[in-house]
């Protein structure tokens, strides 16, 4: 299990990686963290024939809250992230979510932008990124930066809309508006593994309390995340009255898993309403706590000088 | 025994090397070596057309590619048939290279010798096999039906059939027992495929030596003399010129007890045959694809009981997935079809097995070997029997129990070392006892009851097994102190983990009387000690302990005696303390056994100051008799071996209690609880350790670990991301407590501890499934998806 | 070893336990085996080679990291923490290597080297975890001959070790 042989190219500027990027399409691919990458190439399941390790790229490894919610550049590794409270305070999702993305270790070195550009349907943070209607940053040599709203992103499994010269610089996930909870649920076979099923939910409660909007990303339910708007289900009522058993029901409906050596799909069907119920009751509760005002977001504070966490986060390699 | 040391819980030995990076394991010598890689067949089932080199032909650094047309006499030849039994009427093994035909994903067809690994991985990676695909025979019971044959020669793909039969006291057969029974139960049961798995795989390191013509082999083995043998013999070498060392060893649990593997012969015979160092390592993918899985049977089951329990007659029908080559023999179907009856005393009992060929990875005995099948059979049994008659589970279980005073107990069948299945001693009502004690086995109901009434299901469950231990046919020691006082012991088994070096030293320490830290231990290394069968069975402490103890005492023996001559003593007035010959009584009197060790040598050349006192004109010497008396040896050194009559049997019962969730019917152990009694402890710690890992080894079987093959004999989950060996997060805390039955058969009085841990522990997460669910758990491994199956299926 | 290849190579200086090391390796070159065969440092140890069963974990500036996860040319100038760097400078053993001698917490040692790196760096960000903490903290890292239960103790053994050895300096 060792990997291919290929060219190698650690690009010190983004214009750099850029036209390394656009000289070796479709041959190249972008090193960030490999923790899923590298397993590929060791198994020599992909053999590029190049290879374009952009972490020596110093503009990348960024984090920071902008208006409106969390920017987190393409280095940026999954343990800053979920170590950072800027962004604990202004989307408490990404951190939840975190936590559950496979071992501490792992979380060390893989990036968040990387899990989204892998794509992979039983992953969580595509699923985060969907529920908040998240956008991904591309840059390409010679064109304008465009910005990708998930839900033209993820378009299989292991597939997103990037193209081979151009490289995810950052993604961006929305703070929730106000008298909103999150909450990410899943089930997994062994602690850290993907996910057989799992729901990240996000719900946000009107003036009265009652539920206004209520939406899932569900996990392993479909070849992308399978995003489901619940809102009419929950029928604007309160949290402690609505009907839970028929918003069950209704996830249950608008996935489609598969089988796999796991887990039978029926059994993800079923397991996918329980976890996104919960999700969404856990949501609820949060949202009626975030609404009673003991722990109110302030979002226009924050921007700023400080709160880029990469370079002093978790000993990643910016250099 | 003057030394307090057997019985402690003595730190190990081997930690300070293996904590600090300086153990040698496989891979970590021989770094000048040339690499080793092979191209393995992608296909379950298919004949070789042709093989292209060419392509492969031009990699920097290549050296050498071989196919089976490369291969010399014996070389080429089929690996042995290691157990031969009159029942395996049609046991196959594979070419070291594939000749012809390739019968399961991951034979190796093509062996490319290179600079390093990576190129000869892209050596490997370039050359083309042409492959007619034949059909792959999958799954146990569609080979049985034997439509399509793993081997053209072998009829309905049976390797095996056994039939063993055990008439009751009255002289009724099993199946007349059963149809005269008052109650009788017939039901089918499934265990599914897992994996030794060490963390460290397989892997082989030759030096040829050119100048002397002698060969040195390292394999990470559980068997360095029988690789020796085997090399010796493939390679037409003379035995003295082969050495084979089993260097640290990072994990076995069975898998390396199998040799020679193919590429134990190919890595020296390509050593030779180039003159250079060569070493194969083994990677991750390759050992789930080309090592051993084991297992995988289909049980039916036909019971008839009386209205306590007791079970009057046990007919048991084995059908058993052998994989596709049956180099171990048939003794994994041999163990479950012979231990499968317990602690008990069964009325009459009838098992019959088929060892079926299949176009999957060979199966050979993993930690266990076929007992955790069999205890699963007899402990679901035993639940069903309850459940029938409405009766506490553990009661059944006391209702059928051997008694103390009935061992020596003969079950009246013929074990795997093909002799009488008798068992040595044991207590299974207490033991029953201790362990509903740890659990709270009496007081669960209510317990279950205050859970319900919060809407949580919790069950409890528990399994009991003997397991025969310490098979012969022998392990040898050797044992020399040498005259700066240091005890070496060497033995011909290897280590894989368990603590060899240290419970060893603490046997050799008590008997000789010296202090630990005087002992060093050496297993594995043919040049130290040559005769040997290997770890496997729960047998290296029982066996090598035993030959060491007995060596010792051969020591110790003599160094009394120059130890009398010297300080004019009688011997039985001697004792050895702190490495010191004392005449009891006398304190002033006494001799290091580092002297005695100079006066056991008489020398003519003195190499240092306490040579002299060996020498002919030191004065210490008697006149009247030779330097080197009749029958006697030069040096303090002893060597014995010991051979048991027949296996010594341990025991243990687990107990768990489990919580299901009503929703997402996730399975969490809460508690999880063993007696154990392997007889004399020599280290309670190491035993606890060897326990804590054999139950989580259960546990990754009970509820995560199979070997996932599509119909096309494809390996779907082989690697560690789908083969789901437990992590921390997944191993319950495991309570232990131990009782001592002394085994009268060997003088330390032990029994074996290496695989108990392992046995019961799919009939417990089953039972306690079972109990809160209220739904039969007759399949294992069992995952949420399957429970929630089984669910829907009750309509719960 | 390979001039002759037409394999690019790539002079690179890691710092291994305090001292800076140079070696000429291709890109493709795991960390691991450029730790292992290049650098002779055969204390860290392969397992699986995609990242799951953490024998090859190695402390990268202070944070745990999958050696085979790695190219050793992506981390050239950085600073590595092997099991051989893990004791005092005069050989004393850490904490945490005590601990687990103490505690019986490895059998054949495979995947003790991993276990090691891991739990240094768990207890230096968290010197007193909590039972969760310590199974979330070594979650990652596989071994199949202790069942944990004894690395779980030794975890918050070597815990208490460190908190006496500093309670004694102050």
């Amino acid at each position: 299990m060792k990997p291919s042989p290929f060219d190698y190219h650690a690009p010190r500027e983004l214009g750099e990686a850029l036209e390394v990027l656009a000289g070796t399409a479709p041959h190249g691919k972008v090193l960030a963290g490999g923790q899923s990458l590298i397993p590929m190439l060791n198994m020599r399941l992909a053999a590029p024939s190049h290879l374009v390790d952009i972490n020596r790229v110093a503009e990348l490894d960024a984090l920071s809250v902008e208006t409106g919610g969390v920017r987190v550049g393409a280095l940026a590794r999954h343990a800053a992230v979920e170590r950072s409270p800027a962004v604990a305070a202004v989307q408490p999702l990404l951190p939840a979510a975190l936590r559950l993305v496979a071992h501490p270790v792992i979380r060390n070195r893989g990036t968040v932008v990387g899990s989204l550009v892998h794509a992979d349907p039983s992953a969580e943070l595509p699923a985060v990124l969907a529920v908040l209607g998240g956008t991904v940053r591309l840059a390409r040599h010679g064109a304008p930066e465009r910005d990708v709203p998930a839900e033209a992103f993820f378009t299989g499994p292991l597939e997103s809309a990037i193209e081979p010269d151009e490289l995810a610089v950052s993604a961006f996930f929305p703070a929730p508006p106000p008298r909103t909870g999150t909450a990410f649920q899943e089930v997994a076979r062994r602690h850290g593994d993907y996910a057989m099923a799992g729901a990240a939910a996000v719900v946000t409660l009107d003036e009265d309390l009652r539920i206004a909007s209520a939406r899932v990303a569900c996990v392993s339910a479909g070849p992308v995340p399978v995003v489901l708007d619940l809102s009419e289900v929950c029928a604007r009522r309160p949290a402690a009255s609505a009907d839970w058993e028929a918003v069950a029901a209704a996830v249950r409906d608008g996935v489609d898993p598969d089988d796999d050596i796991h887990a039978t799909a029926r059994y993800r069907r079923h397991l996918t309403g329980v976890l996104a119920e919960r999700a969404l009751r856990v949501a609820a509760a949060e949202a009626e706590r975030v609404a009673d005002g003991r722990a109110a977001v302030r979002m226009s504070e924050g921007v700023d000088d400080g709160v880029n966490h990469g370079a002093n986060g978790a000993g990643e390699d910016s250099e | 025994m003057t030394t307090k040391l057997f019985g402690e819980r003595v730190q190990r030995r081997e930690d300070p090397r293996l904590i600090t990076g300086q153990g040698r394991y496989l891979d970590d010598l021989g770094q000048d070596a040339l690499a080793a890689a092979f191209v393995r067949s992608p296909h379950a089932h298919a004949r070789i057309r042709d093989i292209d080199v060419s392509a492969a032909v031009d990699v920097e650094g290549l050296v050498a590619v071989y196919t089976w047309e490369d291969l010399p006499e014996r070389v080429r030849d089929p690996l042995p048939l290691l157990i031969p039994h009159p029942a395996l009427t049609h046991g196959r093994t594979a070419y070291p290279l594939a000749r012809d035909i390739v019968r399961h994903v991951g034979e190796p067809v093509v062996m490319v010798v290179a600079r390093d690994r990576y190129l000869a991985e892209d050596a490997a990676s370039l050359i083309t096999v042409d492959y007619e695909l034949l059909k792959p025979v999958v799954g146990v019971e569609e080979a049985a039906q034997g439509v399509h044959l793993v081997h053209e020669d072998v009829p309905g793909n049976v390797g095996a059939h056994m039939i063993q039969e055990v008439p009751s006291a009255a002289g009724l057969g099993a199946r007349e027992a059963i149809d005269a029974a008052p109650h009788t139960l017939a039901f089918r049961l499934d265990i599914e495929r897992s994996a030794s798995m060490p963390l460290e795989g397989r892997g082989v390191y030759a030096r040829w030596d050119a100048d002397d013509r002698s060969l040195r082999v390292y394999s990470s083995t559980q068997t360095s003399t029988s690789v020796r043998m085997a090399v010796a013999a493939k390679l037409g070498l003379p035995l003295p010129s082969v050495e084979v060392i089993a260097p640290d060893v990072g994990g076995g649990f069975g898998v390396k007890i199998v040799h020679p593997w193919p590429e134990e012969v190919l890595v020296p015979w390509a050593a030779m045959l180039l003159g250079r160092e060569v070493k194969w390592t083994e990677d991750r993918r390759e050992h789930f694809v080309s090592s051993a899985h084991e297992r995988g049977q289909v049980q039916h089951v036909r019971v008839g009981f009386d209205d306590e329990g007791r079970v009057l007659g046990l007919d048991v029908t084995i059908l058993h997935d052998h994989g596709a080559y049956t180099p171990y023999g048939i003794i994994v179907p041999i163990i479950t079809s012979t231990q499968l009856l317990g602690p008990y005393r069964i009325g009459a009992y009838r098992v019959e097995f088929s060892s079926i060929y299949t176009n999957t990875v060979q199966v050979t005995p993993y930690r266990g070997a076929g007992r955790p099948q069999a205890t699963f059979c007899m402990e679901r049994t035993m639940d069903k029997i309850a459940a029938h008659l409405g009766k506490d589970r553990a009661a059944v279980r006391e209702a059928n129990f051997i008694h103390p005073d009935e061992f020596p107990y003969d079950q009246g069948l013929i074990f795997q070392d093909g002799r009488p299945l008798i068992y040595d001693s044991g207590d299974y009502p207490e033991s029953l006892r201790v362990l509903k004690g740890l659990i709270g086995w009496d007081g669960f109901a209510e317990q279950k009851e205050r859970a319900a009434a919060e809407g949580r299901r919790i069950g409890i469950g528990l399994g009991c097994y003997v397991e025969g231990t310490g098979v012969g046919p022998y392990e040898g020691g050797h044992v020399q102190v040498t005259s700066d006082g240091r005890v070496h012991v060497s033995t011909g088994l290897t280590s894989q983990g368990q603590g060899h070096e240290t419970v060893f030293a603490q046997i050799a320490a008590t008997e000789l009387g010296v202090p630990l830290d005087r002992v060093s231990v050496v297993t594995g290394d043919t040049r130290r000690f040559g005769y040997a069968v290997g770890t496997f069975a729960s047998r290296a402490a029982v066996m090598s302990g035993n030959a060491i103890a007995l060596a010792c005492r051969k020591v110790r023996e003599k160094a009394l005696g120059i130890a009398a001559d010297a300080l004019e003593a009688d011997p039985r007035d001697l004792t050895i303390e702190d490495g010191e010959v004392r005449v009891a009584g006398n304190p002033g009197a006494s001799i290091p056994l580092a002297t005695v060790a100079v006066l056991s040598n008489p020398l003519r050349y003195a190499f240092d100051e306490e040579a002299k006192r060996a020498t002919q004109f030191s004065g210490a010497a008697s006149m009247d008799r030779p330097p080197v008396a009749e029958g006697e040896e030069p040096g303090l050194e002893g060597r014995d071996y010991y051979s048991p009559v027949r296996s010594t049997f341990a025991s243990g019962m687990h107990a768990a209690i489990v919580e299901t969730d009503p929703e997402t019917a996730e399975i969490r152990i809460l508690r999880y609880a063993v007696v154990h009694d392997c007889g004399r402890l020599i280290n309670p710690m190491i035993v606890e350790g060897q326990i804590h890992g054999g139950v989580a080894q259960g546990v990754g079987g009970a509820l995560y670990e199979r070997m996932a093959y599509d119909e096309h004999g494809q390996l779907l989950n082989a690697s560690f991301m789908d083969f789901l060996m437990p992590y921390a997060t997944e191993v319950p805390l495991i309570e232990t407590a131990h009782l001592e039955t002394p085994s009268p058969l060997n003088p330390l009085g032990i029994k074996g501890a290496g695989e108990a841990g392992v046995i019961p522990v799919s009939a417990v997460i089953a039972s306690a499934i079972e109990d809160a669910e209220g739904i039969a758990v007759d399949r294992m491994p069992i995952s949420p998806s399957e429970l929630h199956d089984l669910r829907s299926r009750a309509g719960s | 070893m390979s001039e002759t290849t037409g394999e690019r190579r790539y002079a690179i200086s890691l710092t291994v336990n305090g001292t800076v090391r140079e070696a000429t390796v291709p890109a493709r070159r795991l960390l691991s085996d450029c730790l292992r065969h290049e650098l002779g440092l055969t204390g860290t140890h392969v397992g699986c080679e995609h990242g799951v069963c953490g024998c090859c974990t190695v402390l990268l500036d202070g944070e745990p990291v999958r050696s085979c996860l790695t190219f050793a040319v992506t981390v050239d100038g950085r600073e590595i923490t092997t099991v051989e760097g893990l004791a005092g400078p005069g050989g004393e053993l850490s904490p945490v290597q005590r601990a687990f001698t103490e505690c019986h917490a490895l059998q054949c040692g495979f995947c003790t080297p991993g276990f090691l790196c891991t739990v240094t760096a768990l207890l230096r960000d968290n010197p007193a975890p909590t039972e969760d903490e310590v199974l979330e903290g070594i979650s990652g890292n596989l071994c199949r001959c202790t069942g944990y239960q004894n690395i779980v103790k030794a975890v918050h053994r070597a815990a208490e070790l460190t908190a006496e050895a500093e309670g004694g300096a102050a």
